[in-house]
């Protein structure tokens, strides 16, 4: 009766980890994914006999070997040939499993002959991406809306895992991942391409992927980097090569055009409406995380920028700091992080929210005047 | 010599220290102190077991409900520092006050008043961990591993109380461990030689050695981390030539054989249980001992698989990965002394055979994944998220605690004078046994589908998971409030025990009556 349970019970662990669902380990759009996998499940299956066999011959005693059956203890504590079988079969074990790995390790280790490079930088709390040789580089926050995250809205279904701007890749292509940081260290992860790389401040290191099959693969910041750690996804487009080619050329054109518009647009002023509106929205994607929707901060933490003496009078002390950020704080520079038009915006908004009411109107100009002083 | 008989008079008139609370203040006594020890830890382990509860009931949905990532994140941290290092390590040291000087023969530790002082100053330690999380900008939000720059340039003003709280409860562990190993060394009865001491004694000797190396080493992390925060150093600061790597180099070259601290004491304690409740000497004692001080030894040369991530050379990654693997070797020798312990003995399943048994099966999985963890190209996937979670708590909560449980009820009718009652500390055993499982199995699903850990919140694929493992969470921490009880109503009387409650139970200290008088071994027993 109760062996039969045991046995069923044993039964279930291995379909239930091989079955394709949110249980298990993924499988992954890579051959080295594949393999990852391959070896995850060898290993796996390894410890259910070991476990099968010691737990079985635990059950075994714990039945037949009880008190209470009248079971007279044996007296042999000691048997050299036993315990030099079980370290050494063991052992043979770990070699059998350490030579798969190690070929495993090898390829992934092996980022040689790449035909696209992307420089990742992780930040607090949103990853940038930049593309060699290509003029494209572009920041990727997380898109899912504060009122979900505060229960007010319902949740959507890539609820945590969906970004503004997903980076894009060629399949069939070895893609080559430059990873660091700005700030913390974070880690860069895609499940589904068994890419998981620390980004350390001051370093760069080093991963690449091959991916099969066209898709969107999600993935989230894996190292433990402040606040809003659990705020960072990493969503990755994967495209066709003449898809992929097309589209970075379309990037290379917009950015081209956004500078010269922006450039255009330096001797036309907008209204304050127009700046408060602009600035509000720039303030809660990427200020509001730290310094709150208030603008009280976290106190100790995260300065406010409620009536203190910054916001209120130092008008050129503000642009630098929103620009240059501060350093040896969190405060990061958001001078190549947003436009012209945007960095007015936001100091505008800062200036005059939250009962600051200084009536200061900063426009693009006034920020490219100082970026040019 | 006459001075030792001297002595011996003025205690058998004597034989109580001041009453009240001065009592326990002043004490030098080994019993007094591990008393004090034990529940001190267990009183961390209620509060570290609350923070865990914030984590479980902030976790039990997806989205914001109780408390914001920053809290978070304290919480998160506060729970390992508070269960590292003041649940599961004053406990072993609270046992080992206790045992080892009953073990062997010795009347008291070697240096009792160091014993008072390592004690005393732990309380300070955690006050001011606890105080720092009022602080304005709250407590240590960085993880309990701390991990530069996010608990340097990144981390609020309490980083400076949590250095300081460290430093006291690292300095408070070295006395610890030196009073065990001079108590060891010098101390035995006559005929007591290394290879005659009860198994707990040679796991917290092996244990003493491992603090001994291996807390000055955090002592130096916390410091670098201070310098680096307050005096412009730059250890782990690219910008200044430092390497925030090189953090975790120094952290995990502590922590790693931190881990194994929290750990042989339990193997030790084990080593008594079974052979007890078996009624059959203990199989392969001098490969336990062995395979101790192999696991010790291999402890200082694995740290870097905590760092596969990090973007080591491959060599280094496949060092490390072998020599964890390696480790599985005496490990997996222990289990199966244990097994072949077990093997044809006469079992009976008193709550301290059932908390052993339960930590050979648990920490055996937990030993399992471990292995899986050492396989670098999977490690990849694995680190940072649940599934080590999982790992560490099967071992940590399902091996050390239920270790420590398993002592407790050993030796409670040793300590108290009465027996527990076995009913309800059976329901403490299977309440915690089904509790802990519903709440750390599920986990290593999450992991494996990929959650990270330390999140406040998740996307909606980990929902269900995540509340079957908060309401095992719940369950698990009710189930100790049974503990609780069972201990207070058996110090406050019962059955009366006998010198020796267990059948099967070996060792001098059962050969004194129960309770243990104030004073025992005065005149050194003669081991044969
Ligand atoms: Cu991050």
């Amino acid at each position: 009766m109760s062996t039969r349970l045991i046995t069923a019970l044993l039964a279930s662990i291995p379909l239930a980890a091989s079955a394709q669902s949110q249980l298990n380990l993924t499988q992954g759009v890579t051959e080295i994914s594949q393999r990852v996998y391959d070896l995850h499940m060898t290993i796996f299956y390894i410890c259910c006999v070991i476990g099968v066999i010691v737990f079985g011959a635990m059950f075994v005693s714990m039945i037949l070997h009880r008190k209470s059956k009248g079971h007279k203890p044996a007296t042999f504590h000691e048997n050299v040939k036993v315990e030099i079988l079980w370290t050494v079969i063991p052992f043979l074990i770990l070699v059998g499993m350490a030579i798969p790995a190690t070929k495993t390790l090898f390829a992934m280790e092996d980022a040689s002959e790449a035909e696209v490079t992307v420089l990742v930088t992780g930040s607090q709390w949103k990853w940038h991406y930049k593309y060699f040789d290509r003029d494209v580089e572009f920041f990727s926050l997380l898109a899912t809306r504060q009122d979900q995250i505060n229960n007010r809205l319902d949740k959507g279904e890539n609820y945590l895992l969906e970004v503004d701007r997903p980076l894009v890749i060629p399949t069939d292509t070895k893609v080559r991942f430059l990873v660091t940081s700005d700030d913390v260290i974070h880690s860069w992860w895609v499940p589904d391409f068994a890419v998981k790389k620390d980004a350390n401040p001051g370093f760069i290191n080093e991963a690449w992927t091959k991916v099969d099959k066209p898709g969107i693969y999600r993935g989230q910041c894996a190292e433990l980097c402040g606040k809003d750690h659990g705020f960072m996804p990493v969503v990755v487009i994967a495209k066709e090569p003449a898809e992929y080619e097309a589209w970075i050329s379309e990037q290379e054109a917009i950015a081209k055009a956004e500078k010269e518009e922006e450039q255009r647009l330096l001797s036309m002023s907008m209204s304050k409406e127009e700046l408060m509106e602009l600035g509000e929205r720039i303030y809660l994607g990427s200020c509001a995380a730290c310094h709150q929707a208030n603008g009280e901060g976290i106190p100790g933490v995260f300065p406010s920028l409620k009536g203190t003496e910054m916001v209120m009078n130092d008008k050129a002390g503000h642009i630098d700091i929103v620009v240059n950020g501060k350093a040896g704080t969190a405060m990061q520079a958001f001078g190549n992080q947003l436009s012209l038009r945007e960095l007015a915006a936001v100091i505008t908004y800062e200036r005059n929210a939250w009962g600051n009411d200084t009536g200061d109107l900063i426009q693009a100009a006034d920020v490219n005047d100082y970026l040019n002083n | 010599m006459s001075t030792v008989a001297g002595e011996m008079d003025h205690h058998d008139h004597h034989h109580h220290a001041p009453s009240g609370i001065t009592r326990w203040l002043f004490t030098t006594n080994h019993k007094d102190i591990g008393s004090m020890y034990l529940w001190f830890s267990f009183i961390m382990f209620l509060v570290g077991g609350s923070m865990a509860m914030v984590i479980r009931a902030e976790l039990f949905q997806p989205g914001l409900q109780l408390v914001d990532p920053h809290f978070f994140n304290q919480m998160t941290t506060v729970h390992g520092l508070i269960m590292v290092f003041g649940a599961v390590m004053p406990a072993f040291t609270g046992l080992a006050n206790w045992m080892v000087p009953m073990m062997i023969g010795a009347p008291d530790m070697a240096l009792p008043r160091m014993n008072n002082w390592s004690f005393w100053i732990l309380p300070f330690a955690f006050a001011i961990l606890l105080a720092s999380l009022f602080m304005e900008g709250g407590g240590p939000a960085f993880g309990w591993t701390f991990y530069a720059p996010l608990s340097t340039t990144y981390s609020s003003d309490s980083t400076a109380l949590f250095v300081f709280s460290v430093h006291i409860m690292g300095i408070s562990s070295i006395m610890g461990a030196i009073n065990v190993i001079v108590t060891i060394m010098n101390m035995r009865a006559p005929g007591m030689t290394y290879m005659k001491m009860p198994l707990f004694v040679w796991t917290w000797f092996i244990t003493a050695f491992l603090l001994i190396a291996v807390m000055p080493v955090l002592a130096g992390a916390v410091t670098m981390v201070l310098t680096d925060k307050y005096f412009g150093t730059s250890f782990f600061d690219a910008a200044g030539g430092g390497d925030p790597v090189l953090f975790q180099h120094i952290f995990w070259f502590f922590g790693h054989p931190e881990v194994y601290i929290m750990i042989l004491p339990s193997f030790g304690i084990i080593s008594a249980i079974i052979p007890a409740f078996s009624r059959k000497k203990l199989f392969g004692y001098s490969s336990m001992v062995y395979a101790t001080a192999a696991i010790a030894g291999l402890s200082f040369i694995v740290w870097a698989h905590h760092m596969f991530t990090t973007g080591m050379p491959v060599a280094a990654e496949i060092f490390f990965m072998y020599a964890t693997m390696l480790i599985s070797v005496p490990t997996g020798v222990k289990v199966f002394n244990w097994v072949a312990t077990m093997w044809r003995g006469s079992i009976s399943f008193e709550t301290p055979m059932l908390f052993a048994l339960a930590f050979v099966i648990l920490f055996t999985i937990g030993g399992f994944s471990g292995l899986m963890l050492a396989i670098t190209p999977v490690d990849f996937q694995y680190h940072d998220t649940y599934f080590v979670v999982a790992h560490f708590h099967y071992v940590l909560v399902s091996g050390a605690i239920f270790s420590i449980m398993a002592a407790a009820y050993y030796w409670l009718p040793k300590w108290t004078g009465y027996m527990y009652d076995e009913t309800l500390a059976k329901w403490h055993f299977w309440c915690s046994l089904i509790s802990v499982n519903v709440l750390f199995f599920p986990m290593h699903f999450a992991g494996l589908a990929g959650m990270p850990r330390r999140i406040p919140d998740y996307s909606l694929q980990f929902a269900d998971i995540n509340q079957i493992v908060s309401i095992g969470g719940f369950a698990f921490g009710l189930s100790q409030l049974i503990f609780l009880w069972v201990v207070i109503k058996c110090v406050r009387g019962g059955e009366k025990a006998p010198a020796k409650p267990w059948e099967g139970a070996e060792g001098l200290e059962w050969t004194v009556p129960s309770p243990a008088p104030y004073h025992t071994f005065e005149t050194p027993p003669e081991v044969k």
